[in-house]
């Protein structure tokens, strides 16, 4: 057992690092650093960058355009962006549509659509969750009914992030009404400028339009779209959920928001001392860091388990869990901190500029805070997830 | 970086866990806590002769020169066979903290005779007033003609009773909690003026109220230099604390494990209770609890062994954490057992009775958390 990088990896960390001072762009940076909403351009902007260097597909095999890191690489880079306050990347194309089509679709299929996701050309979106199926996913309603070479969809999707960016959605769709519901579902590829569809925003409680529905009314598919075969569906659901492991917890942006919220509250005076220097508070910092700390090495057990040629351990599904829960704790903690200056609702246009109110730190604090109420809703709610740990762990 | 063990670690998890198995059934287990000693000396003689008692002491104090490692690796199988030999007291705890600062003939006259299995040794570093502060000793050693002379008193000195000799922190100069001014010294429990009050533990274990009237020791017995005793001590309890968050961590693993098996045979409403989501979350979060304290042993562990800049400090994080699962998982386990959890006949009330003990031992999470904010 050891803690130490190799020589190899503390190269690859200087390589990051240069790569980062050299390649950040300040644009980005700024908006970032200041908490500002990116704009579609700037999110694809930083993912050419990070794919011309071949760092964008970081999970992806060799063959197919992927970086052939190591876990430990892997971690290193992740670590260093997160560090550097680099956007958030998109995933439903790197992460999880990409590696769909490269295990179970055609050679067409590949050729099709990988290179799109690698370049970021295509932007796409996820069609999972319907109105009445949240937690019961396996109960989704929406219709692909085959008529010649066509798939005639009807439906509604819901929750559906950034659609309104999207040029294509795959999908869960029911092929088959079946008496096992989980049967009847297949994996579908739409084009969004497809006749009938229809994206109208959800507006969320920090005032963000990130969501969406997308009604589908009568909408022509073309059956080559379909991934795997009709009724395999749910099984690529779950490969799906299975394929995002590592980083899924953020740590390394926690790490960074964490110290963020350790500086601030150091220099915020009240009465005789600091925030940071008030036992309650402290606390309450100091705790959720050895939370952080904890999770941080049961993902890095994890990844010595894969890099020494073993499947990822129970452990591993731990991460979602304790990683949102985190992400809640420390985005409460920074309006606890603000107090009052948390309260004022802010525009886009207000943020960030000479309009903002209070301490420049402040106006995104309570917005990132209502947010993050979704993290344990999505990517199968925490009690889902507990769910997944109790049937496939503990065997109950 | 890597969180293998070793080939040699390996083995020794594998012989430890053999051990645990087939010469530790809970039925000798539970004879050995009611019998006069508390725990057996064949067992102990056996630890000897596989080499763990010395395991972890350098190979110039007659050991083996592993680490913390090691010892990791032996108290996390013990923890799940709830042993009661006194391993952490004798070896974690003191030994290692001679071998760190002893003179050759302390080592030669001590350790040769511990690590052949022949003599147990116990810290005496808390008082009735001190809690968990190392530096809070009001025991008073004099010098006189080159002899200290000692009175005082120590509070619940864990294996007490089977302690040939013992080792206690104290003040030779300076106010009742200067870190400053504290002196370890190396007693021998038929010294003129040593008495020992013995009792058991809610856990199984002994210890010792002791008191020292006008008790002379040789300045041949002083443990490191005099009134710099505190880093010593300090240094040794966090060495410890390691070891019984790795007991906790195999503890915990059982107790988990032992409550999932209950829950899906154990029927009510005409169906095993593990059925039962509010049960089944429930045991996720123990799961959980459980493997976080796991990645931070290890971690706490490795640092100290690679003496990283904050390896103190992730001792401070680890016995937080451990406390906290401890404390869940303990009375979780009990609480899914339903009546049966709270029999002295099923294991899982000893298990419990073990956790609630270590929470406290060597500082409990309120104390930790407050230290690894200072650190």
């Amino acid at each position: 057992m050891d803690l130490t990088f190799s020589k190899e990896d503390l190269d690859f960390q200087a390589e990051v690092r240069d790569f980062l001072t050299s390649e950040y762009p300040l644009a980005i940076k700024e908006k970032q650093d200041k908490r500002l909403p990116l704009e579609k351009e700037d999110i694809i902007s930083w993912q050419k960058i990070l794919a011309s260097k071949g760092w964008f597909a970081i999970n992806w095999p060799k063959e197919y355009g992927g970086a052939g890191l190591t876990p430990t690489q892997i971690y290193i880079l992740q670590t260093e962006l997160a560090g550097a306050n680099t956007p958030i990347l998109i995933p439903f194309g790197v992460n999880m549509c990409g590696p769909v089509i490269y295990t179970f679709g055609t050679e067409e299929q590949k050729k099709k659509y990988l290179p799109g996701i690698l370049n970021s050309d295509t932007w796409w979106c996820q069609g999972y969750s319907e109105p009445g199926s949240g937690s019961d996913l396996a109960s989704l309603q929406t219709k692909a009914e085959l008529k010649g070479d066509n798939y005639l969809v009807n439906g509604t999707k819901t929750w559906t992030t950034l659609a309104q960016h999207a040029d294509w959605v795959f999908c869960l769709v029911r092929t088959e009404t079946t008496d096992i519901k989980q049967e009847g579902i297949s994996f579908l590829l739409i084009d969004m400028k497809s006749k009938g569809i229809e994206v109208k925003p959800i507006i969320t409680i920090d005032g963000a339009h990130e969501v969406n529905m997308i009604y589908f009314d009568d909408v022509e598919v073309p059956a080559n779209n379909l991934i795997g075969e009709e009724g395999e569906g749910w099984n690529i659901a779950k490969f799906l959920l299975m394929h995002e492991r590592t980083g899924i917890a953020g740590i390394a942006a926690l790490k960074r928001e964490l110290k963020r919220l350790k500086e601030i509250s150091s220099d915020l005076i009240v009465g005789e001392a600091s925030l940071l220097d008030d036992a309650n508070f402290r606390n309450k910092i100091e705790a959720a860091e050895i939370e952080l700390t904890a999770t941080e090495f049961t993902e890095l057990r994890t990844l010595s388990q894969i890099s020494s040629g073993g499947a990822p351990g129970p452990e591993s599904s731990i991460l979602k869990i304790k990683g949102t829960e985190l992400q809640q704790s420390i985005s409460e903690l920074f309006i606890e901190m603000l107090g009052y200056y948390a309260h004022p609702f802010l525009t886009e246009a207000e943020l960030g500029s000479n309009a903002s109110i209070g301490p420049d730190y402040a106006g995104s604090a309570m917005p990132h805070y209502l947010n993050f109420r979704k993290v344990s809703i999505y990517g199968g709610s925490n009690e889902i997830q507990r769910n997944v740990i109790s049937k496939a762990i503990l065997g109950l | 970086m890597d969180f293998n063990f070793n080939e040699e670690q390996t083995l020794i998890q594998g012989q430890v866990a053999q051990f645990i198995q087939r010469d530790y059934e809970w039925e000798k287990r539970q004879n050995l806590v009611s019998s006069e000693l508390g725990y057996s000396e064949e067992n102990w003689k056996t630890f000897a002769e596989l080499g763990w008692l010395g395991i972890s002491l350098s190979e110039a104090s007659g050991g083996f020169g592993g680490t913390a490692l090691e010892s990791m690796i032996i108290m996390e199988e013990f923890g799940k066979g709830l042993v009661v030999e006194p391993f952490l007291e004798t070896i974690i705890l003191c030994s290692a903290l001679i071998d760190s600062c002893g003179t050759d003939e302390q080592k030669s006259e001590i350790l040769d005779q511990v690590i052949a299995g022949n003599m147990h040794l116990a810290l005496g570093f808390t008082e009735p007033q001190s809690r968990f502060n190392l530096a809070d000793v009001t025991t008073e050693a004099k010098l006189k003609d080159g002899n200290y002379i000692v009175n005082g008193f120590k509070s619940v000195v864990m294996n007490g009773p089977n302690a040939n000799k013992i080792i206690i922190s104290t003040r030779t100069t300076g106010k009742q909690t200067d870190k400053d001014g504290i002196t370890l010294l190396v007693i021998d429990v038929n010294q003129d003026g040593v008495s020992l009050r013995n009792y058991p533990t809610v856990d199984g274990r002994r210890a010792s109220e002791l008191t020292l009237e006008n008790v002379t020791v040789s300045s041949s017995y002083l443990l490191g230099s005099e009134d710099q005793g505190f880093q010593l001590l300090e240094d040794a309890i966090d060495n410890a604390t390691l070891g019984i968050c790795a007991e906790a961590v195999g503890a915990m693993e059982v107790l988990y494990k032992t409550t999932v098996e209950y829950t899906k045979t154990r029927e009510q409403f005409g169906q095993p209770i593990g059925k039962f989501q509010v049960l089944q979350h429930r045991m996720v979060d123990m799961f959980m609890e459980y493997e976080q304290s796991k990645s931070l042993l290890y971690m706490a562990t490795i640092k100290n062994v690679e003496g990283s800049q904050d390896a103190k400090k992730s001792i401070s994080g680890l016995k937080y954490q451990v406390g906290k699962a401890a404390k869940f998982i303990g009375q979780q386990s009990v609480q899914l057992h339903g009546g049966m959890g709270v029999t002295d006949e099923l294991n899982v009330g000893h298990f419990f009775k073990r956790l609630t003990t270590i929470i406290s031992i060597f500082g409990n999470t309120d104390y930790h958390l407050k230290r690894y904010s200072q650190l």
